[in-house]
């Protein structure tokens, strides 16, 4: 999963305080792992150092540094290259993918041509691995067998999340 | 326009299977093609400005979910039900302008179809079955006969050909189901959920002698189907979604 | 038994409970049931229809004097003559009548006498007079019509019929006296034969219509079976689904006896004012018996549980689904040739009838059909099956059809079962009726070529029965005339009461007609033969006894009998030359002394008799009808008939023209079946007809497998119904002592069967077309 995709996303809708940007991530997509500070700013820097974020502004006051963010145009064409890019199939996916359609769905982008075009990235895959199952002995079968059922699964999830979109979107902008 | 294939030409095609599909280009446009296609059963729309392409040998998988008009897309594109709005090309020739006679020809010689219960004929033994469509289309028992056994064989169902349909399992019934499809030797095979009956094993077996058969002999398939390890045989998918279909296949690896 | 009855009742509920396809069933079988039923009450009133007919027909005949003594002239007394008489093939029956005073006896049906020139008419003779094909008809009877006959006097509601009122009819010209109405129609006790061909006639037609309920009973059943399935997931045994079935099918068969008895009544009202051949009926003749009521009543509900307990013995109901005859369970021939062996059997030894002697025993005769016919029944399917098991190859229609009943023959043979019964039973019935045919028809030896119309009048008066001659002549249509007057002559002298007087008759024409009657030879006016009967010795013995040339003969034979009459003598010339007679266009011989008019003054003679043939222009329609009309205009009580070939018995023709009537119901009913069966097993195949189509089957395949389908088992079942229909034939015929005259006559019938299947795939073609729809393969 990309953090600094995911944060450039969540600054597309406007410009957020380091702090904001931390509580915004949490609340919709670190169930599991919530992000620390440091990540935040270490994150936030490499992104300036590569001019995908600007500074807006600084608040003085209590606390630590509140640095306001704003993102640039290559940073949207950044997020949107992101987006677009189906992942390459493999274990574990759904956590990138969710980030992916919800973000999509923040910035007004279209959820479901997202997940089609993930939809096929998988399919062609497992074309490659129906023809070599095809050509294998079974070994190869067994190993290709393993992976497409992965495979299915993941596929099972995106046709799911898919159906679902209209529901998660009311969710998300809520 | 088909009426040069007589059935002397069959048997051959039948039994020389060619491999139409390394010699089509793309050259000379799809083989079956439709645009804007629009359906609707009563005020129900199954199909809302379809599009499709369909090159020689090749084999597309139509996906979506249930009730997004793949199988009225898959009915039109055969010919079996005349779409509201939209224009239909197979070979050059517009197939709703047909009439039922000449469309039923075109099924008849063109096409084949394999559908998710087999839908055997029950009182004919499974050689009968597959002997059918050429018996329907006027060839002489015997030859029929010939070109039945051999597709059975190329299926791996030979040994139930005495059987009939009530006396062997869903795969089994299946493939004599797909022998049925490939013995006229079409250039077109419908599927419509061929595997939805059976269990994964039966299923790949089914999907794997299917496309097998139909590349060696260059015909093209279309496949609605909803699973996507069936649709894994295809060269390319399309998904229908609301009546709507969209291409969303990416280039073959490589191009990334 | 509480337990039987709850589950009947559970299933009778569902018959009205069981959604849209539920009501269909029950409805198709009501509606089954109700036309079976409605056959049957039909049949149940045919001896009150016959009843009610024959005490109208009672009630309206001129009382007889009974005796010797006849009616005194009163105030209520009214001559009457029959003046009857037949347009284009139809008799019209009618009564001159001239009342003798004030109060004149009136018959059922008016409320008073015609006045003279006026008549009473029935409604449909009324109708007759008023349309465009009445016309020469109403030149025959040129009266006013004043009244309509009320049904009380009529047969049946087509029946033509009229009284006409005259002022001058007298007991001199003919009319008789009566001074009442009501009284008895001479009826002739049913010959036995005619018995035998009755009771056979009934089984026959009634059988069927049993079949077909049986049939109907069963409408849908495909659709039951799983819902029974449905009902054994939760529980039923294969007993409960069985009366649950059973508690269906008598819900479906009450509900049809509902409908029937509705179809009987709105029918009979429909049957009320149409002819069916010779026959018709008011609506209210048609009472069934009270006993044969209560029967239908009855046995058609048990009938509908026995059959539906039997039948589902062969369907295995899973709770995952029906197996139908879980093993495809081999057809035992045996006891299927038993029954028709035994039924033949029974009538071979039943005792012998003749047709004016001897008795049949009507039970016997019965049970012989029934049980040779129900034979036929059961034999089918084991026929069907043994067939088509042996049949390979052909092409594709062919052998798609042949391989559904390899696999369901069954079904298909049940269907046929009623046309195979029904076709047996007529062809038996059509041996018999031919058999003893010539019993019924007299084949005359009369020669139409010469003449076709004869007339005879008992006139008074030969002047007036020249005048008919002359009138004759002058008549549209009429080629030639043989006229002759006739009378007896007798041998004038005392005969003592057991000595026979020689009696002859005298024929008197011109030289013309003489010679069409005898070998005259040459012939002037006022020559006299005598005409022996050809090849007759001891009849030419007899002529000469009382035809002696130069002696007298007596030609007014009242003073015979009479002695207060003067006899009336004259003799017959010395010159009268002896001949032989000829047959003449009647094809008889005349014989006795022939005299031409100048021999004998006709209009001297007091009771002769005017015969005349007339030969009509066969080219002029309705030559017959002029000579009618001729013949009322000079006196409406003369007999006049057309020489056909052949002259029908009545009761014959009769008893014929109802088994027509009934065989076309029968079969009508029987195509019914087969549609409704035909139709149900297509829409059962919907999805694989949809496959065909989708995979580019022509029409005509299917419709040609179609065909096959029903026209296999057809054509067995009409093979076998000749075969067991000629043998029943020839068992009837021998028990009546007959001879087999015609080895072809289920010719006609076996087409009949032939045609109904054709008549059946043509009408369920439409809605295999509607089938054929791709619709079919967009479920699931």
């Amino acid at each position: 999963m990309s953090i600094g995709h995911t944060l450039l996303g969540l600054l597309e809708s406007g410009p957020r305080h380091g702090y904001d940007l931390k509580r915004a991530f949490d609340e919709k997509f670190g169930h599991d792992r919530p992000l620390h500070y440091g990540q935040v700013y270490s994150t936030m820097s490499r992104l300036l150092k590569n001019g995908l974020v600007e500074v807006d502004g600084v608040e003085a006051g209590g606390g630590p540094e509140r640095k306001r963010y704003a993102i640039t145009e290559a940073g949207i064409t950044d997020v949107e290259a992101w987006l677009k890019q189906p992942e390459k199939p493999e274990p574990y996916l759904q956590s990138t993918l969710y980030t992916k359609v919800v973000l999509a769905l923040l910035t007004g982008r279209s959820a479901g041509d997202l997940l089609d075009t993930q939809r096929a990235e998988h399919l062609r895959l497992m074309r490659i691995l129906t023809d070599r199952k095809r050509r294998g002995d079974l070994s190869d079968q067994l190993i290709c067998d393993h992976a497409l059922f992965h495979l299915e699964a993941d596929l099972r999830w995106l046709e799911l999340t898919a159906a679902r979109l209209d529901q998660l979107a009311t969710e998300v902008r809520a | 326009m088909h009426q040069a294939y007589t059935h002397r030409v069959y048997l051959v095609r039948i039994v020389l299977p060619m491999s139409l599909g390394s010699s089509s280009g793309p050259a000379s446009g799809p083989l079956l093609g439709a645009s804007g296609l629009r359906k609707a059963f009563g005020s129900t729309p199954a199909l809302d400005g379809a599009d499709f392409a369909l090159s020689p040998g090749e084999v597309v998988a139509v996906m979506g979910p249930s009730g997004s008009g793949k199988s009225t897309l898959l009915h039109c594109l055969a010919g079996i039900v005349r779409p509201d709005a939209g224009t239909i090309t197979y070979d050059g020739n517009d197939v709703t302008a047909m009439n039922d006679a000449r469309r039923s020809a075109l099924r008849r010689r063109d096409f084949g179809f394999v559908f998710q219960f087999g839908q055997l004929v029950p009182e004919l033994t499974c050689a009968e079955n597959v002997a059918l469509p050429l018996r329907l289309d006027g060839v002489r028992r015997k030859d029929a006969d010939r070109a039945a056994l051999h597709w059975l064989e190329r299926l791996e169902v030979d040994s139930v050909a005495r059987r009939r349909p009530d006396q062997i399992s869903g795969g089994q019934g299946q493939r004599v189901a797909v022998a049925r499809a490939l013995v006229t030797a079409p250039r077109v095979v419908f599927a419509d959920e061929p595997t939805g009956a059976l269990d994964s094993l039966s299923g790949e077996l089914v999907m794997r002698l299917f496309t097998e058969a139909a590349r060696d002999t260059g015909a093209a398939v279309v496949l609605v189907t909803h699973e996507t390890r069936v649709a894994a045989y295809s060269d390319r998918e399309i998904t229908v979604r609301d009546g709507r279909s969209r291409d969303f296949t990416l280039a073959p690896a490589g191009a990334r | 038994m509480t337990r039987r009855l709850r589950e009947l009742a559970l299933g009778a509920k569902f018959a009205f409970t069981g959604g849209r396809e539920g009501w269909i069933r029950t409805l198709l079988t009501a509606l089954g049931v109700g036309l079976g039923v409605a056959l049957l009450f039909a049949a149940a009133s045919i001896p009150h229809v016959n009843q009610a007919s024959s005490a109208r027909g009672d009630a309206r005949v001129p009382a007889a004097s009974g005796g010797k003594k006849a009616f005194e002239r009163t105030d209520s007394s009214v001559l009457f003559d029959m003046v009857g008489t037949e347009y284009r093939g139809e008799s019209i029956g009618g009564l001159m009548l001239r009342p003798e005073g004030k109060h004149p006896a009136v018959p059922p049906g008016l409320g008073a006498l015609p006045g003279p020139g006026e008549m009473a008419a029935s409604p449909a003779l009324r109708d007759l007079l008023d349309s465009p094909k009445g016309e020469l008809l109403r030149q025959r009877l040129p009266y006013k019509v004043t009244a309509s006959i009320g049904d009380a006097g009529l047969l049946d509601p087509t029946e033509l019929f009229f009284y006409a009122g005259s002022s001058t009819l007298t007991e001199a010209s003919g009319a008789a006296r009566t001074n009442a109405f009501g009284g008895e129609v001479e009826k002739l006790p049913l010959n036995p034969v005619l018995v035998a061909l009755t009771v056979v006639a009934c089984v026959v037609l009634l059988l069927p219509v049993i079949i077909f309920i049986a049939t109907a009973v069963r409408f849908g059943g495909e659709r039951r079976d799983k819902r029974l399935a449905a009902l054994r997931l939760v529980g039923a045994d294969t007993g409960m689904t069985r009366w649950i079935a059973a508690g269906e099918a008598l819900a479906g068969s009450a509900l049809g006896l509902l409908v029937g008895t509705a179809l009987f009544l709105f029918g009979r009202e429909l049957v009320g004012g149409v002819r069916f051949w010779s026959f018709a009926a008011f609506p209210a003749d048609f009472t069934p018996a009270p006993a044969l009521a209560a029967l239908v009543l009855l046995a058609v509900p048990l009938a509908a549980v026995v059959v539906t307990l039997f039948t589902m013995r062969s369907v295995a109901v899973e709770p995952l689904g029906v197996v139908r005859a879980t093993k495809p369970r081999r057809r035992r021939v045996w006891w299927r040739l038993l029954l028709p062996a035994a039924g033949v059997a029974v009538l071979a030894l039943s005792p012998r009838a003749g047709v004016d002697q001897g008795v049949t025993d009507p039970n016997l005769v019965a049970i012989g059909a029934i049980l040779t016919l129900t034979g036929i029944a059961t034999l089918l399917p084991w026929l069907v099956e043994a067939a088509v098991a042996r049949l390979r190859g052909g092409p594709v229609a062919w052998q798609l059809a042949v391989r559904r009943l390899q696999l369901g023959g069954g079904t298909a043979s049940r269907a046929v079962a009623g046309i195979t019964v029904a076709v047996a039973g007529a062809i038996s019935l059509q041996m018999m009726t031919t058999g003893i045919h010539a019993d019924f028809v007299r084949t005359t030896d009369q020669d139409p070529s010469r003449a076709q119309v004869d007339v005879t009048a008992n006139f008074p008066s030969g002047e007036r029965a020249q005048r008919m001659i002359h009138d004759f002549r002058a008549t549209k249509g009429v080629q030639a005339v043989i006229g002759t007057v006739e009378t007896y002559a007798t041998r004038p002298g005392a005969y003592t009461g057991d000595q026979i007087r020689p009696t002859t008759s005298l024929t008197v024409g011109d030289c013309a007609t003489l010679a069409e009657l005898a070998r005259v030879g040459s012939c002037r006016d006022g020559d006299t033969f005598v005409v022996h009967p050809a090849d007759d010795k001891r009849l030419s013995a007899w002529v000469d006894q009382a035809a002696r040339p130069g002696e007298a003969v007596n030609l007014d034979t009242t003073s015979d009998y009479d002695s207060s009459a003067e006899p009336l003598l004259w003799t017959l010339p010395r010159s009268a030359r002896q001949v032989l007679s000829r047959p003449d266009p009647m094809g008889e011989h005349r014989y006795g002394i022939f005299a031409t008019p100048g021999a004998v003054d006709v209009t001297k003679l007091p009771s002769a008799e005017t015969k005349a043939m007339i030969k009509v222009d066969r080219a002029v329609p309705d030559a017959a009808e002029y000579v009618r009309n001729t013949a009322a205009v000079i006196d409406p009580a003369m007999h006049v008939r057309t020489i056909d070939n052949v002259e029908r018995d009545k009761q014959y023709a009769s008893v014929q023209s109802g088994l027509r009537t009934g065989a076309i119901a029968t079969m009508l009913l029987i195509a019914l079946s087969l549609l409704v069966s035909q139709i149900e097993q297509l829409r059962e195949r919907r999805r694989l007809l949809s496959v065909l189509v989708a995979f580019g089957t022509r029409r005509s395949s299917l419709a040609l497998s179609v065909l096959w389908q029903t026209a296999v088992p057809v054509v067995l079942g009409v093979v076998l119904a000749v075969a067991g229909g000629t043998a029943l034939g020839v068992a009837l015929l021998d028990m009546v002592g007959k001879e087999v005259t015609d080895w072809w006559l289920f010719l006609p019938l076996a087409g009949t069967g032939t045609v109904t299947v054709l008549v059946v795939t043509l009408l369920s073609l439409p809605p295999l077309w509607r089938l054929m729809r791709p619709d079919g393969l967009r479920t699931e």
